[in-house]
């Protein structure tokens, strides 16, 4: 009996292949797409539990000075009082023009090393790691950029260190660094003897935090994937809408189909299963479909993603892909979950599939439908609202988003049915009102398909003005914020001096940079000193200021704090802010500082300079008028036998911003289009499947003597109404998605809130596009129409019974 | 006696009574015709025998088993094995083709005998159409398929709901003449579904049903 | 027992191979090399000499506590220098480490210690005398009267040493030879400490007295290619007598060194083949097998006599591993002492 059945299942699926196609396309799609995503996550957070295992971080509680610098004396005290502690001394280096992440460590107490062996897999000798010059171990790509710099103690390869960080000895770190007699945070490591002191004996001005406590790239890098999830999901979403049409359509193509084994005596059970056995087979085929192309997928976006994620945060992700047995298994269940969730509502039609119904191959759902859809749209949209009002954080923003995303998606039947009604009272001609009302018969088969299409359209109008207003933003922001005509780094902080001192007669300006690292409540905090100068009264861009804000800053009175630093610790102008003990400023403005994920703060240059004596006096900015910048930079270069990387002109660096900031949404373009085309051929396959059923709708038009290519021209009208109302309804909702974004997710997963721009130029292409997939989707059915012979028109009232 | 209804009440939900008290009964390889209005609820007497449908009081037993006491399952094996369908709509499997269908039900049961089938497509006429898929036929071709499909199965019982009622007078007769030639033939009992008293006249018993009783 | 600095360099991110130990073994480098007829300066001696390559401060101490009970310790730093010379901050090439045991009857517990010297973390100070990494020191007035501690995770000791007996020099006046090729240190111990104080063990304290032993030995080159282990005993028979012998296992056969020392201090060294040592029962210890009961003949002195473990399992699972522990001597001579065995 199952091989009977199962013959009978699917020979159906042979009779209409085009719909087969369809399911696996769609369950490959959402798979692909999603599990794209997951894979590009999962190398991401692979790549940075490597380099914790590897260096011990994120592991081991630190003890931090709130200067950000910890006297070696203190170190030594507390080792002496039996503490267990490892010496870490981090910072930047400059080589080639390149800032480069160094990490000094006492390696002779460290307790997690990687295995360092030089190429021929030998592990170096002690005594020249330990002793000057030493040695720096980079990975390969870095070791070979470094190699090239003579200034520079040799360099070791080596392939078990994570990208971007060059791992030292403490002694070759302080020397490079140019900063002897401290460290900057301190392990805790895992043992410690019995009787050791209480902390605060020993080092009183030491805090002593849990890894997770500081803010790492982890923690930085997971709204960057939670972003990327949110479109996997969405993909997903999108795909999900296809599978669930063309499923609803077979089912009920297959109505009559169910009842006929059932009255020929297969029982309900072994019909309901093998039915369901069906769809997992289905859902396995497409899964691994998806999964070829998510494989395909990840790899061509993965190196951008690693560019983003490295330039952005500075995170370390290796940009090649690896297939894992748990991505496999997690794709094909979201494959076969998917599918069984699209086919839900279908499966337990039949299982309450009455043996004795009047039989008919339409049974979509009619206007009470769409009035249940857009109630729980309704419900949807306000969970959303709810868990946004009741839930702090970006989860509770991507909450929000996805409500009234789905919500509103659930509403369209409704306001299309309504809109069309609308229409069909007011049309006079008997062909328009035909047209609308048969618009209005067809929407319940096309619905799904329409939703599909307003989610990625309110996607791609969301995003692309988030990502617009973005960049028009940003630009200006680089504009305000890079004044200076040359940016100067020194090798160090003695030769900064005498550039200054070169630089003072020979330009109108010379504005120093010079900043610190500090611990504050919220995470690192890098304070920067300036002097006064009306580069930076007439331009930084302050988006909170109290009055007179400048000269209260250089009268040592007021600090200006970055909207990062604002929004997480809620400081605002006139609220004050402790940075040391005894050190408490008033906040006088807040500045926006665009693709920086860490608090900053300003003070006037004398102030920090008697907080943070030691900071480097490696940088500056020179003003000058432009046309002398080039000539100025040459003679600076020749004078100090400076690198091409030491004086940058601003024009470079603005540059390198933008290049930066474009990858960061390379990857967010790529998946939005992907997604817009999903939701077209959502629409394609919609129109392609319900051509089945068209013939005995059209065929009494057709007898009342409208031609074929008529119909067929009628055809193509009716998909591009369809969807140019729902592009029209999907403007508003993607304004509003671009509202949630830029007030909500962005505050939320970056610190800072954007001003919101209108394009109305990118809503016209998008429209035009949406016309031309519309136009294109309704082609095929339309040919098929103008092509159908007569008689098979004919044949319908024949059938008709 | 292959199938007998004793005192058979069936009231659909929110509605009047349908069958108010049915006794009838058929013996092994007799032909009945059950006339009545529209509505008098003789479809409804057919279901119940087809165990398509439940019945609220009274019982029917189909060739010795008593139906009210059967599950689901039971029920469906006795579809499969005793009893064949002649509906009115034919009821093909439209992906499949004429020879698939023809022996689909019997496949179903698991009496699949090719020499049968072949005799029963070749007294059917439709020996050049096996390949074909049941939308390319005309009413009445389907219609033989459908009488094929039932009687491939070999049952004790042919239930036929208005066999002809979509088909135009020469297609009726021929699909009418055939059915009653094979049943005979095959010595299966049939209980016939119609309002055309012409038709009922030719079957071995008549039955008339009226305000759900047998008049 | 010289060998066993040649650890300090197998520090954890270098897993230095056989080529690198046996590399150290066949070139000094511009270190000072131990030679016949030194004239030792104290007290300055008693603090480190960063020009030789190997040093270290060697205390064991067999103790008895008031529970009767017997127990033993080891306190050791070890000086390893990458280049012959020191100076302050990270930068300095010398590299301490101290290792700790506390042996009782049924447990054995150990803890190791690793520390860049130059920033004041680990050093020695000859006078006044003090010797220290972390919180672990051994310090005093003199190196007659010191004050011991050391901490492990789950054990700790604090203890007094007093001594009145003078230094005793091995070899030839305190340059003493390890090999037939002639490999050398110069090697002095104050061998006859009263020891008093506290153990700390994970459920009790323990008040304990005995004897301690301290060993001073620093080189550059104290080991022959083909020399895999050695096996040293420090002893102390009930008649106040004293003896040190080692040998030192090599493919070419083994080499044996001894100090007969009597009760008023004055001391005898025995030449190569003086001593000989025969295991008699081996033990399994951390996987392998150890000899944790000795026969021990010294014709000259008519010494024939069982060493036997206090606690077969003193396995000290440190950094490069080894087996160190009290034992208890029966025989011609009754007494107990200290004996370890590398390269097991």
């Amino acid at each position: 009996m199952i091989g009977t059945v199962l013959q009978a299942l699917w020979s159906h699926w042979r009779w209409h292949r085009v719909q087969l196609a369809t399911l696996l396309t769609g369950i490959a799609l959402a798979t692909g797409l999603w599990s794209a995503v997951q894979a590009i996550n999962a190398e991401a957070r692979a790549s940075y539990d490597r380099a914790n295992l590897q260096l011990g971080l994120g592991q081991l509680d630190e003890l931090i000075h709130p200067s950000g610098r910890i006297p070696l004396e203190t170190y030594v005290a507390l080792r002496r009082s039996g503490w267990q502690v490892a010496a870490v001394l981090d910072g930047r280096f400059d080589a080639g023009g390149r800032s480069v992440r160094l990490m000094g460590v006492d390696m002779v107490t460290y307790p997690a090393l990687p295995a360092l062996t030089d190429t021929q897999g030998n592990p170096p000798d002690p005594a020249i790691v330990l002793t000057a010059p030493g040695r720096l171990f980079a990975p390969p790509d870095l070791a070979a950029q470094l190699a090239a710099d003579p200034d520079l103690p040799p360099i070791i390869a080596s392939t078990a260190l994570p990208p971007g960080l060059v791992l030292t000895d403490i002694g070759t770190a302080e020397t490079l660094l140019d900063l002897s007699g401290s460290l900057t945070r301190l392990l805790v490591l895992p043992e410690q003897p019995r009787a050791i002191p209480p902390l605060d004996q020993v080092a009183p001005d030491l805090r002593r935090q849990a890894p997770e406590g500081r803010i790492d790239t982890a923690r930085l890098t997971d709204s960057f994937h939670l972003n990327l999830s949110a479109f996997g999901l969405l993909s997903f979403a999108v795909g999900l809408f296809i599978v669930h049409g063309t499923v609803g359509l077979a089912f009920a193509q297959r109505r009559g189909m169910f009842r006929t084994l059932r009255a020929l005596g297969v029982p309900l059970v072994t019909l309901s299963q093998l039915v369901l056995a069906e769809l997992v087979v289905f859902a396995l085929l497409g899964g691994a479909l998806g999964l070829v192309l998510g494989h395909l997928l990840a790899g061509a976006l993965l190196p951008d993603v690693a560019a983003t994620l490295r330039g952005l945060y500075g995170a370390p992700v290796q940009g090649q892909l690896h297939l894992r047995l748990e991505w496999v298994a997690a794709g094909l269940a979201m494959a076969v979950g998917g599918t069984l969730l699209a086919s839900g509502q279908a499966l337990w039609r039949l299982a309450r599939l009455p043996l004795l119904s009047a039989p008919g191959v339409q049974a979509w759902r009619g206007k009470s439908g769409h009035r249940a859809s857009a109630i729980s749209g309704g419900l949807v949209c306000a969970a959303g609202v709810a868990a946004f009002a009741m839930f702090d954080g970006l989860v509770a923003g991507f909450v929000l988003l996805g409500g009234v995303l789905t919500g509103s998606a659930l509403v369209l039947p409704l306001l299309l049915s309504v809109t069309l009604g609308f229409f069909a009272r007011r049309a006079k001609k008997p062909v328009t009102q035909w047209l609308w009302a048969d618009m209005q018969a067809q929407l319940p088969g096309l619905s799904l398909a329409l939703m599909a299409l307003l989610l990625a359209l309110a996607a791609n109008i969301g995003v692309g003005t988030m990502v617009s207003s973005f960049r028009l933003t940003f630009l200006g922001w680089l504009d305000q914020r890079l004044v200076s005509e040359l940016y100067v780094t020194a090798e160090n902080s003695e030769q900064g001096r005498r550039i200054e001192a070169w630089l003072e007669p020979r330009a109108d300006a010379v504005l120093p940079i010079r900043n610190v690292e500090l611990a504050h409540e919220t995470g690192p905090l890098f304070l920067y000193g300036i002097v006064d100068h009306p580069t930076y009264r007439e331009n930084w861009p302050l988006i909170a200021a109290a009055p007179n804000v400048w000269d209260t800053v250089r009268q040592r009175q007021g600090i200006l704090i970055n909207e990062q630093l604002a929004r997480r610790a809620d400081l605002w102008p006139g609220d004050r802010l402790t940075l040391a003990p005894g050190n408490t400023l008033t906040v006088a403005g807040v500045y926006s500082d665009y693709g920086n994920p860490t608090g900053q703060a300003i003070v006037a240059m004398d102030l920090f300079d008697e907080i943070a004596p030691e900071a480097d006096n490696r940088r500056f900015g020179v003003r000058i008028d432009p046309a002398r910048a080039e000539q100025l930079a040459e003679a600076l270069r020749a004078q100090f036998d400076l690198g091409p990387g030491a004086v940058v002109p601003q024009a470079a660096v603005k540059a390198q911003s933008r290049a930066i900031f474009e990858k960061t949404f390379v990857v967010t373009s790529a998946l939005n289009v992907l997604t817009l085309g999903v939701a077209g051929f959502a629409i394609f396959t919609s129109l392609l499947t319900l051509w089945t059923q068209r013939l005995p709708q059209i065929a009494p038009v057709w007898a009342l003597g409208l031609t074929r290519s008529r119909l067929a021209a009628l055809e193509l009208l009716r998909s591009l109404v369809l969807a140019t109302l729902a592009a029209c309804l999907a403007l508003p909702l993607g304004l509003l998605l671009a509202l949630i974004l830029l007030e909500v997710i962005n505050v939320q997963a970056f610190g800072w809130r954007l001003p919101m721009f209108l394009f109305p130029s990118d809503w016209m292409q998008l429209f035009i596009l949406t016309a031309i997939a519309a136009l294109l989707a309704a082609a095929l059915p339309a040919w098929r129409l103008r092509r159908v012979p007569p008689a098979d028109l004919l044949r319908v009232f024949a059938n008709e019974r | 006696m292959l199938l007998e209804f004793q005192d058979i009440h069936k009231t659909y939900p929110g509605g009047r009574p349908v069958l108010n008290g049915v006794s009838l009964s058929l013996d092994q390889g007799q032909t009945l015709a059950l006339t009545g209005e529209s509505g008098s609820g003789k479809s409804t007497l057919l279901n119940l025998a087809a165990t398509l449908d439940r019945f609220d009081s009274g019982e029917i037993l189909l060739d010795g088993t008593a139906l009210s006491r059967l599950g689901d399952a039971d029920r469906a094996a006795l579809r499969r094995t005793h009893v064949a369908l002649v509906f009115q709509q034919f009821n093909l499997i439209p992906s499949l083709t004429v020879g698939q269908n023809l022996s689909f039900h019997a496949r179903l049961a698991g009496r699949h005998d090719p020499d049968w089938e072949a005799h029963l497509t070749g007294r059917l006429g439709l020996s050049d159409l096996l390949d074909r898929h049941p939308e390319s036929l005309s009413g009445g071709q389907q219609q033989r398929v459908a009488i094929g499909r039932a009687l491939a199965v070999r049952p004790k019982l042919l239930l036929a709901d208005e066999p002809t009622g979509n088909l135009d007078e020469t297609a009726s007769a021929t699909v009418l003449d055939l059915m009653l030639a094979l049943v005979a033939e095959t010595g299966a009992a049939l209980l016939l579904v119609t309002h055309s008293h012409a038709i009922a006249a030719r079957l071995d018993r008549q039955a008339h049903l009226t305000n759900g009783r047998i008049a | 027992m010289s060998v066993k600095a040649l650890f300090f360099l197998l520090l954890a991110p270098f897993a230095v191979s056989a080529q690198g130990f046996a590399g150290l073994g066949s070139s000094v480098e511009g270190f000072d090399i131990p030679q016949p007829g030194y004239r030792f300066d104290f007290p300055a001696d008693h603090g480190p000499h960063p020009s030789f390559r190997i040093e270290w401060w060697y205390l064991t101490a067999n103790l008895t506590g008031e529970d009767g009970r017997e127990y033993g310790i080891q306190w050791t730093l070890f000086r390893s220098a990458l280049r012959p010379f020191d100076q302050p901050g990270w930068q300095s090439p010398q590299l301490w480490m101290g290792h700790a045991g506390l042996t009782t009857p049924d447990t054995h517990f150990f803890a190791e210690r690793l520390a860049r010297g130059g920033i004041g973390q680990a050093g020695v100070t000859a006078a006044p005398f003090e010797a220290w990494i972390d919180e672990w020191h051994m310090r005093g007035d003199t190196i007659d009267a010191l004050s011991l501690r050391a901490n492990g995770d789950d054990f700790g000791y604090d203890l007094t040493l007093t001594a009145d007996g003078p230094l005793v020099f091995h070899g030839d006046n305190g340059y003493s030879v390890k090999s037939a090729e002639g490999q050398a240190s110069y090697y002095y111990s104050q061998p006859g400490y009263r020891v008093s104080g506290m153990l700390h063990l994970p459920d009790r304290k323990v008040t304990v007295s005995g004897e301690g032993w301290l060993d001073r030995e620093w080189s550059s080159q104290p080991l022959a290619a083909d020399q895999s282990g050695w096996d040293w005993f420090s002893l102390t028979f009930d008649s106040g007598d004293k003896l040190m012998a080692f040998r030192l296992r090599g493919g070419r056969g083994d080499y044996t060194s001894a100090t007969w020392i009597t009760p008023d201090g004055s001391s005898r060294s025995l030449p190569d083949g003086s001593v000989s040592f025969t295991p008699l029962q081996t033990s399994r210890v951390a996987a392998r097998n150890v000899p944790t009961e000795w026969q021990v003949t010294l014709p000259a002195e008519d010494l024939d006599i069982r060493v036997e473990a206090q606690n077969a399992q003193a396995w000290m699972g440190t950094r490069f591993e080894y087996w160190e522990g009290p034992v208890t001597v029966s025989g011609s001579h009754a007494g107990r002492g200290y004996l370890e065995m590398t390269g097991y």
